[in-house]
């Protein structure tokens, strides 16, 4: 990670310095171990604060989306695909971004840390695909192919797609299979017991709507939930209006979401929201083979149509 | 006042013989983390974590509550005349608060009972509760609480002050007012502890304050003027990795924001209130479109300024924060009000 | 404890359309619990929550002055949800009122003072109030001059018309009415406000105060003449408006800095506003 970290900081030291970007969107350390701080690189100086590791588990695109300057923007296989459904529902272009790519690896999980440490984490360090972390009872290390986050263990894109200056040679991509064993459970369960189990899923929601906030799919300058006329939803918690939240929420990044798991690291009480958007990413592969953020001139699946699309909905 | 020694089997039986008398609220286990829930009957607080994952504050002012009920048919006599919802405040005893979190509760009283208002369902509910508190002997590394004002071991909210007395499963319960007396009486707590006990819990204090390492200074903060703060060139970089979700907000003890909201049922409604964020901007959205907190700085900034100067000005009692850090290791962007204080106060 | 979320129940007494876009009504409630009036005491330049059941709250300035008897009077922009709602209720139909909320235009320091009111478009309903007050037989005697400009973008977006037309009559006031451009049979001034105050406005002193309602564009350009004709900041009175929910210093939205605009305001000296963040 380390020469990750230092490709970073040379490469945006000189896009800054050779006035080709205005700022670079990366990382800083953060102010708590296995935490990092997205940051506005403006200066060759700040370049320098720039880092890189398995704690970079926001999804940067989603600091572009109002950018009116040239930005350079470190991203993960993940992210520059967000960076192609941006360029693709123009919430920039594509002249205005420059990619520096990195081939990733996986985020660890923040939950199977906290499980691995079993207490306060103290410290982290990351050397030769191993994690260790120190409490006050001692020190703990493990693999971190051990404590990736679940979308990045079914990764299949861990290379930038779209990818201007990359950041280090390509990682090899490991993931064969689509196969989503967590949405294949939940589509053989009864009617009832998907009711139950979402309705267990969604029960600690505080509406505090960090999932919608880091996703970089969620721009739209009124989010339904905040429409008043008409209102779509109610604001308590009520679990009708919870379920209803989490359910159109999903279904606005059909064929859009690209898995970055930036929902589930963002919430605070550990909701498994990709269990809805993970659905609909595979139907949207099974009906359309659509693959969200491949390319930046393609509209996504649900947004368009093609004279090949299924329609034996149609009765 | 008092201070017992409560040994393993007495707590269970203490609990137990108050639980007849009171509602008994503690933490417990929710999925991967705690939360404060009624107790069963037999139902024991589990007070193995250090902090419930979202603060107390819901015990006081619930994330969603009706204030009122409505019918809006016509043929109803009473239609569109709001009517107080009937709620009952049964006595309360709140076991395993810790005392920063009780100290947060005094600070949410100071907006709900403003001199000229009272909020009667936070009032009634707040002084439902016995607090029987439990001091905090092995401090979290992002607890700040001796910064401000507060502490592992601070008695100002509290009714009780229990003390993990190092055997196995003891407390020492200090006894901070009558509604904690009455408490202890109704869980026949009777054991006074030896003569040493006061010197001990200081020496545990003591250890247990100086394992923080954790500060924040505001004393140049003070000084400054609201327009000197506010107008600061920093804020755009402070609040960059901010994405303006209400994570901070809602896991806080002291924050007190709420909105208010009618919801219909056919002909039948409620209102009721809601937490709500500063971080949102329908927060403050005027009817013409207009927002004065248009951009998402100015909507961090707004949360930071309430807390370490609008608040220590108004009111003269320090920060609306007690330092519990959940605010800290909860957000997903590293927004930490640590380092923001630090930048502010320079 | 009085529970300061439940209003008073009203029936709606009186409705009529203020301005010639139909955007504007003026409604009239009478209490329907007898006690209720008097706990609704007010003075000029307070608010209330217009309560709807199922709908919602939303903030209005009294427009009604308090020597006026029997009701409370609103007007009401079209805006939003709630007000939205209220313009399509009918005579006889009952909602309820929570208040009297926030300050007052500082009635005790104005004694004896001269008195400029600057009004701009609909937000003149708590100017009315005021005039309405001062006028009355029993208070004239307590205030100097009084100066009134009040501008609209036309004759038919004027709220109030025939009482304009009265006090113009009278000569306890001086009407100094204005609107944005040449229009029929329109016999007074022409221009923006601002420009108008300018020509009108008595010069400054210690004994003349300064009440200016409008628009933020009004405001924006009326401040600076008023501080060419030399008016202080603190001879300078203003109401802001911000989003509000609860109206009693509680829900936390409306603050600009530490003051909160429903409970401390939304009355403010121009001097008070200066040292706050203008998140208004």
């Amino acid at each position: 990670m380390i020469n990750y970290t230092e490709n970073i900081r040379k490469i945006s030291s000189d896009l800054l310095k050779s006035g080709k970007v205005d700022v670079v969107i990366g990382y800083k350390s953060g102010t708590l171990p296995g935490v990092n701080e997205p940051f506005l690189a403006k200066t060759p100086e700040d370049a320098d604060k720039l880092v890189w590791d398995s704690q970079c588990r926001l999804n940067l695109a989603n600091y572009l989306t109002h950018r009116k300057d040239k930005v350079g923007i470190v991203a993960k296989g993940c992210d520059s695909r967000n960076i192609n459904t941006h360029i693709v529902e123009r919430r920039i272009s594509r002249e205005q971004v420059t990619v520096i790519g990195v081939p990733c690896t996986g985020m660890t999980d923040k939950t199977r840390l906290k499980e691995l440490a079993g207490g306060d984490i103290l410290t982290l360090t990351e050397a030769g695909g191993k994690i260790t972390v120190k409490t006050a009872k001692g020190e703990k290390t493990a693999d971190k192919n051990d404590l990736l986050q679940d979308n990045c263990i079914r990764c299949l894109h861990r290379n930038p797609v779209i990818n201007d200056i990359p950041a280090a040679d390509p990682v090899p991509e490991v993931n064969t299979t689509r196969n989503n064993d967590a949405i294949e459970k939940i589509e053989a369960m009864s009617a009832d017991e998907r009711w139950a189990f979402f309705d267990d899923l969604l029960s600690g929601c505080t509406r505090c709507y960090a999932c919608k906030n880091a996703c970089p799919l969620c721009y739209c300058p009124t989010c339904f939930v905040d429409e008043s006329r008409p209102q779509w939803v109610g604001k308590g918690d009520d679990p009708v209006d919870v379920r209803t939240y989490h359910t159109l929420r999903a279904f606005h990044c059909a064929g859009r979401c690209t898995d970055c798991g930036a929902c589930e690291a963002a919430c605070p009480m550990n909701i498994k929201v990709r269990l809805l958007t993970g659905k609909l990413e595979k139907s949207c592969y099974e009906r359309f083979g659509w693959e969200a953020g491949m390319t930046s001139d393609v509209r996504p699946a649900l947004d368009t149509f093609t004279t090949h699309d299924p329609e034996e909905f149609i009765k | 006042m008092k201070i017992y020694h409560i040994d393993r089997e007495s707590w269970v039986k203490g609990l137990a013989a108050s639980a007849e008398v009171y509602q008994l609220v503690g933490p417990v286990r929710e999925k991967d983390d705690f939360d404060f829930k009624v107790l069963d009957k037999g139902q024991m607080p589990d007070l193995t974590g250090t902090d419930t994952r979202l603060s107390p504050k819901a015990l006081v002012f619930p994330k969603s509550e009706i204030m009122m009920t409505f019918s809006t048919d016509p043929n109803d006599p009473d239609c569109n005349i709001m009517k107080e919802a009937k709620k009952e405040y049964p006595k309360r005893a709140v076991i395993g608060i810790r005392p920063y979190d009780a100290r947060a509760l005094q600070i949410l009283k100071m907006n709900y009972d403003n001199g000229d208002y009272q909020d009667p369902y936070f009032l009634n509910a707040y002084e439902a509760i016995t607090f029987v508190g439990l001091a905090v002997n092995s401090p979290s590394s992002t607890d700040f609480s001796t910064s401000c004002g507060t502490g592992p071991f601070d008695e100002k909210g509290l009714d009780v002050l229990l003390v993990a007395a190092g055997e196995e499963g003891d407390f020492y319960a200090k006894i901070l007012t009558d509604k904690g007396d009455a408490w202890a009486k109704a869980a026949g707590f009777s054991k006074e502890a030896g003569s040493d006990v006061s010197t001990r819990i200081e020496a545990m204090k003591k250890t247990a304050e100086e394992a923080i390492s954790s500060k924040i200074a505001f004393d140049k903060i003070e000084k400054k003027t609201v327009l000197e703060l506010f107008e600061a060139d920093h804020w755009e970089n402070t609040a960059f990795a901010c994405i303006n979700c209400g994570t901070c907000t809602y896991a806080c003890p002291t924050c007190w924001c709420f909105d208010i909201q009618d919801e219909n049922f056919g002909t039948k409604g409620v209102r009721i209130k809601n937490w709500d964020s500063c971080m949102t901007g329908l927060f403050t959205l005027h009817g013409s479109g207009h927002n004065p907190r248009e951009h998402r700085y100015q909507r961090t900034r707004q949360r930071f300024m309430h807390k370490l100067k609008y608040f220590a000005d108004k009111y003269g009692e320090g920060i609306m924060c007690v330092g519990c850090g959940r605010c800290v290791r909860q957000c997903p962007a590293n927004i930490d009000i640590r380092e923001i204080c630090e930048t502010m106060n320079k | 404890m009085i529970n300061p979320y439940v209003p008073y129940p009203v029936t709606i007494d009186d409705i009529q359309v203020a301005t010639e876009d139909k955007s504007l009504k003026t409604f009239r409630f009478v209490f329907k619990n007898p006690g209720d009036e008097e706990k609704f005491s007010y003075k000029a330049g307070q608010f209330a929550e217009l309560s709807i059941p199922g709908q919602g709250e939303i903030p209005i300035g009294i427009a009604s002055s308090p020597t006026e008897k029997g009701f409370v009077m609103f007007t009401v922009f079209k805006t939003g949800k709630v007000t939205q709602y209220l313009h399509s209720m009918k005579v006889g139909e009952t909602m309820g009122i929570r208040g009297p909320l926030g300050n007052w235009y500082p009635w005790d320091t104005l004694k004896g003072k001269n008195i400029l009111i600057i009004g701009g478009g609909f937000a003149f309903t708590t100017l009315r109030s005021s005039i309405k007050m001062m006028l009355d037989p029993k208070n004239r005697g307590d205030y100097g001059n009084i100066d009134v400009v009040y501008g609209a973008r036309t004759p038919g977006m004027l709220l109030y018309k025939d009482e304009l037309v009265e006090w113009e009559k009278r000569d306890d006031i001086r009407m100094h009415l204005t609107v944005d451009s040449e229009a029929p049979n329109w016999n007074y001034h022409v221009g923006f406000t601002p420009a108008v105050t300018e020509k009108v406005a008595p010069q400054a002193s210690d004994d003349t105060y300064a009440i200016v309602c409008g628009p933020p564009i009004m405001i924006k350009f009326t401040l600076p003449v008023l501080e060419k004709l030399g008016y202080k900041h603190d001879h300078i009175i203003m109401s802001l408006e911000n989003r509000m929910k609860c109206g009693i210093g509680m829900c936390g939205r409306c603050n600009i800095g530490r003051e909160l605009v429903c409970k401390d305001g939304p009355v403010f000296t121009l001097d008070q506003i200066n040292l706050t963040p203008k998140e208004y």
